[in-house]
């Protein structure tokens, strides 16, 4: 308990930089992974080329490899200098987004194609469509795997640790620096997601059990 | 593509879709085109740049340290695929004093991201007395990691059967043992088989992690061989080959699942689950290459 209670202030900041991480690259990847699933669902065969060509080679890419192209790799190309926690969100939401895009991908094409037949039959205009009678049946399914995905990005975060971003994950280094107990620390700083991540894991569970339509 | 939001197209439509695509192309190939321009520009195509890869020594460093991280991956998928069955058995206990921390145990390590597993194994156990190589780190985070996600893969596997295949087994008179190891399981681990090679992925991509504790794979021969100033500095080649492989080698696992699911659609001995809920599980809490939830029921 004292290696938690002498180093609050550690703790807190680093947490504390762990939710900004995890905000500002989750509202990012929200945005793009949505771009890119409507690039992939688009009636374009060149858009549709390019989003299913990014989501395969960064699906198939280890975070880590992302993170480190970023940190050590990208500054030699010499196109926008990134600090590191810069690079840590641009590193994550390049990751986050392919996943985010397929999730709601899947959920778009989980809506049956005679709801889509039906209202343009109903003369309504794509927005209507859209907005009426796509978005909200996809909604339900796509809800709770994005809690899931954004769940594994705030874990994700903690990568960031290994590139000289100080959240969570690098609260050991300056515990292991004060000499306190590395082994209780970290122990505090599992605990700590276990508590970050386990509501986010019980608003899936309600959300999928609410909106789990039998169709 | 998508009939879901677009109607067949008429000859208005057709003629806007192809201007949008020749845009669409200039626009991508512009970007590709200035990304293509910025690494030839800062000389990363110069032979000088990527001459390490002639020397035999660094040959070898390479074919070593992708040992490295097969094994790793290897060891790693065994253990995690036993923790997985273990703790999967123990969930679908009819005694709560296994079920409970069972349950707890699974969904703990599912909550705790790797990293912290994994410098809580190299970096905090040294201090109760407890040292351990990189090695036995990074395996055991990804054992108790990845067998976590695995063991609700084959619960959600095993519930998602049809009940009467159960019931008719109790209706035989067969004991819960001779239900699971006869009945359920073989019937589960089919229909399962995809999933599990698809979090096979995702635990292959996790042994990258490794490089945060220093374990000496893939990923720290590219960092490494990247910071040596003989050869110029190579990062960006050493990182274009280091993706190429890892790219590579997720690619050829994500066939086989892709393979492995399609052989099942034919198969009629295997049944079709209730829900892809299993599915679900290894594309949300893992990030892996998973099926997504709902893609089989179009």
């Amino acid at each position: 308990m004292s290696v938690l209670t002498n180093n609050l202030d550690l703790f807190l900041s680093g947490f504390g930089t762990t939710l900004r991480l995890f905000l500002i690259s989750g509202v990012l990847s929200l945005v793009l992974g949505t771009i890119l699933a409507m690039l992939r669902v688009s009636p374009v065969p060149v858009f549709r080329a390019v989003g299913t060509t990014y989501v395969t080679v960064v699906r198939n890419t280890p975070l880590t490899l992302v993170f480190v192209f970023f940190v050590f790799a990208y500054p030699y190309l010499e196109i926008i200098k990134f600090d590191f926690f810069t690079s840590a969100v641009v590193a994550l939401t390049l990751y986050t987004s392919a996943f985010i895009c397929e999730v709601v991908r899947s959920g778009i094409n989980t809506v049956p194609i005679g709801q889509a037949e039906a209202s343009r039959a109903l003369g309504l205009t794509f927005g209507q469509m859209l907005s009426n009678i796509v978005l909200p049946q996809a909604m339900r399914s796509v809800v709770p795997p994005m809690v899931s995905t954004l769940i594994a990005l705030l874990k994700n975060t903690t990568v960031a640790a290994g590139f000289s971003v100080a959240e969570a994950g690098r609260i050991r280094d300056a515990l292991s620096e004060q000499g306190e107990n590395v082994l209780v620390g970290l122990l505090w700083v599992a605990a700590g997601f276990i508590i970050l991540v386990m509501p986010l894991t019980l608003l899936q569970r309600i959300l999928e059990k609410r909106w789990s339509v039998a169709r | 593509m998508s009939s879901v939001l677009f109607d067949i197209p008429g000859p208005r439509a057709r003629m806007r879709y192809r201007t949008l695509a020749i845009v669409g192309a200039l626009a991508i190939a512009a970007l590709v085109g200035y990304v293509v321009y910025r690494f030839a520009d800062t000389g990363q195509f110069t032979a000088r740049k990527w001459e390490f890869i002639q020397y035999e020594q660094i040959q070898i460093g390479l074919v070593t340290a992708l040992g490295r991280t097969l094994s790793a991956f290897g060891l790693g998928a065994v253990l995690a695929m036993i923790f997985g069955a273990i703790f999967a058995a123990a969930r679908l206990s009819d005694h709560a004093w296994i079920r409970t921390p069972a349950a707890v145990i699974v969904e703990g390590f599912r909550a705790i991201p790797l990293v912290i597993m994994m410098f809580f194994f190299y970096y905090g156990l040294p201090s109760a007395g407890i040292k351990m190589s990189a090695f036995t780190a990074v395996v055991l985070g990804l054992t108790l990691y990845n067998g976590s996600v695995l063991a609700e893969v084959f619960r959600a596997g095993i519930n998602s059967l049809p009940r009467g295949q159960s019931e008719a087994a109790y209706a035989l008179g067969m004991r819960k043992t001779q239900v699971m190891v006869l009945v359920l399981l073989p019937q589960a681990l089919r229909a399962m088989l995809p999933t599990i090679v698809s979090q096979l992925v995702v635990l292959l991509k996790d042994t990258a992690l490794g490089f945060l504790i220093t374990y000496e794979e893939l990923l720290n021969w590219g960092r490494q061989l990247g910071s040596q100033l003989q050869f110029g500095r190579p990062y960006v080649p050493t990182m274009l080959t280091v993706a190429a492989i890892y790219i590579g080698m997720c690619l050829l696992l994500t066939w086989f699942a892709n393979y492995l699911e399609k052989r099942n659609r034919r198969n009629k001995k295997v049944i079709k689950l209730d829900n892809n809920k299993a599915e679900g599980i290894v594309l949300g809490e893992s990030m892996g290459a998973g099926v997504p939830p709902g893609a089989g029921t179009l």
